[in-house]
């Protein structure tokens, strides 16, 4: 099972072109450290998005050639970035309030374990060393919509959609949607809902990879991304 | 009146013992590097510090760690590309260390400058970094109370200054310096360029000099990230 599941499921860059497709004209979204920043990468053309970094712009863009870094221009991963026409600055406190106000349209955080009711975690493993949380905690709360994107499971097998989250929390009840390199999951009141899978994985094969009940609400559509 | 002065080790000799002091900057943008490294030379021991990180590599805060001048940090988010300074003597239990989510701290800074003793916000609910706060529903979802921050010091970074004090800021380098500088009994400002009062355009001006005690002026400053590139330590080994 692993390995027909290494060969079908999405690639990083898959998913994030899935979930850029959501993207709307003239959002404003916030992209998680690492993975969710790729999400930029594959906007959909005809699409204007505004990029918040906690550290105090919107309106910034990609990355500047390798000695053109300037190191008060950084994103909140501290990579140097550049500054898309009509960008502004702010400080800490204001970024935050566009974060908790409600003013944000979009926040994409990756996950360990995301769960039935929308409680998230990707903090901390739990196992010691040095804690860290940065903005995770502050990002799930107050975004319009909060979504994640993720493997399907563990690099073990373990499902990363469960029942309960076992790992610390970073929010109660907080996350919209789940994009995996499996499905497309909503997360409503009856808890995970079928939203999108592969052609080439089942219903019955993508539940036994889901820690808690897969509901079926209306059509399941095709989850397809180009080759990356 | 002129808050400016001349010498850098003047700004920070008064800096005692067991002072809580606030550092400004996220990661290198923003960083007093300089005040910082003054701040090494006088040495003071026991300092409580406030700031986003925990310092990277062997210049300005993570410096300061390694001259055991930290006790205890209360930052959002201890690592970094070179965080041995601080995680060393975390793990051996010689630094205690805070975690505040990122919010909630520029929040709890804001708070302690504006004279509000405490707040409630969503951030954190349900998490082990609520634990022991009080907790109160409003229109029925649940926030915890957090207290505000203040401290000693400040030492903060700007662009333009002059003798009023009042301060612009340089792009992302504005960060926690307008909220660390409402925070601080006494703060102390490097700006990159000082100019006469009146020559800042008053529509510019984010940091009002009721804010600001101090400023020193620190042409062409050095950045955390060059410093680190270039393998540098403060202070330098003498061999």
């Amino acid at each position: 099972m692993k390995q027909r599941l290494d060969e079908i499921k999405l690639s990083n860059a898959q998913i994030a072109w899935r979930a850029a497709q959501d993207l709307r004209d003239g959002a404003y979204v916030n992209l998680g450290i690492g993975f969710p920043e790729m999400i930029a990468t594959f906007q959909p053309e005809g699409r204007e998005v505004i990029y918040h970094t906690e550290n105090g712009i919107l309106g910034f863009g990609p990355s500047p050639r390798e000695g053109e870094e300037d190191w008060d221009l950084i994103n909140a991963g501290k990579k140097a970035v550049t500054l898309n026409s009509g960008a502004s600055f702010f400080h800490h406190a204001d970024s935050f309030a566009m974060v908790r106000g409600g003013h944000l349209d979009l926040a994409v955080l990756g996950a360990y374990q995301v769960a039935q009711n929308g409680d998230l975690a990707n903090w901390s493993t739990g196992k010691g060393g040095v804690p860290a949380v940065g903005g995770a905690m502050d990002l799930v709360h107050g975004a319009k919509k909060v979504v994640v994107v993720t493997d399907h499971v563990t690099k073990n097998g373990d499902p990363k959609l469960v029942s309960e989250c076992t790992l610390p929390l970073t929010g109660v009840g907080c996350i919209n949607r789940i994009y995996t390199s499996l499905a497309v999951v909503d997360i409503e009141a009856q808890g995970f809902v079928l939203r999108e899978k592969l052609d080439a994985i089942s219903v019955d094969e993508l539940q036994a990879l889901t820690g808690a009940q897969l509901h079926l609400d209306g059509d399941i559509n095709l989850l397809d991304a180009p080759k990356l | 009146m002129n808050k400016s002065i001349d010498s850098i080790s003047d700004a920070v000799a008064k800096i005692e013992d067991g002072s809580t002091v606030m550092i400004g900057g996220f990661g290198g943008s923003g960083a007093p590097i300089e005040l910082i490294h003054a701040l090494i030379d006088a040495g003071p021991k026991n300092l409580t510090v406030i700031n986003n990180n925990a310092g990277n590599g062997h210049v300005g805060l993570a410096a300061m760690i390694e001259q055991e001048m930290v006790s205890k940090l209360i930052c959002s988010f201890p690592r970094s590309a070179d965080p041995r300074a601080f995680t060393d003597r975390y793990l051996a239990g010689k630094i205690e260390l805070e975690l505040v989510p990122q919010g909630t701290l520029a929040e709890r800074i804001r708070a302690g400058g504006a004279g509000i003793p405490a707040f409630y916000t969503p951030t954190g609910f349900g998490t082990e970094l609520a634990e022991g706060k009080p907790q109160k529903e409003f229109d029925g979802k649940p926030y915890i109370e957090e207290r505000c921050l203040k401290a000693d010091y400040a030492l903060i970074k700007a662009e333009q200054g002059d003798g009023f004090g009042n301060l612009t800021y340089r792009m992302a380098a504005r960060n926690f310096n307008p909220l660390m500088a409402m925070a601080a009994e006494t703060t102390i400002v490097q700006v990159n360029q000082l100019v006469p009062v009146g020559q800042i355009d008053p529509e510019r001006i984010v940091t009002p000099g009721i804010f600001v005690d101090c400023v020193v002026e620190i042409q062409n400053p050095q950045q955390e990230e060059d410093l680190n590139r270039a393998d540098v330590r403060y202070p330098e080994v003498t061999t």
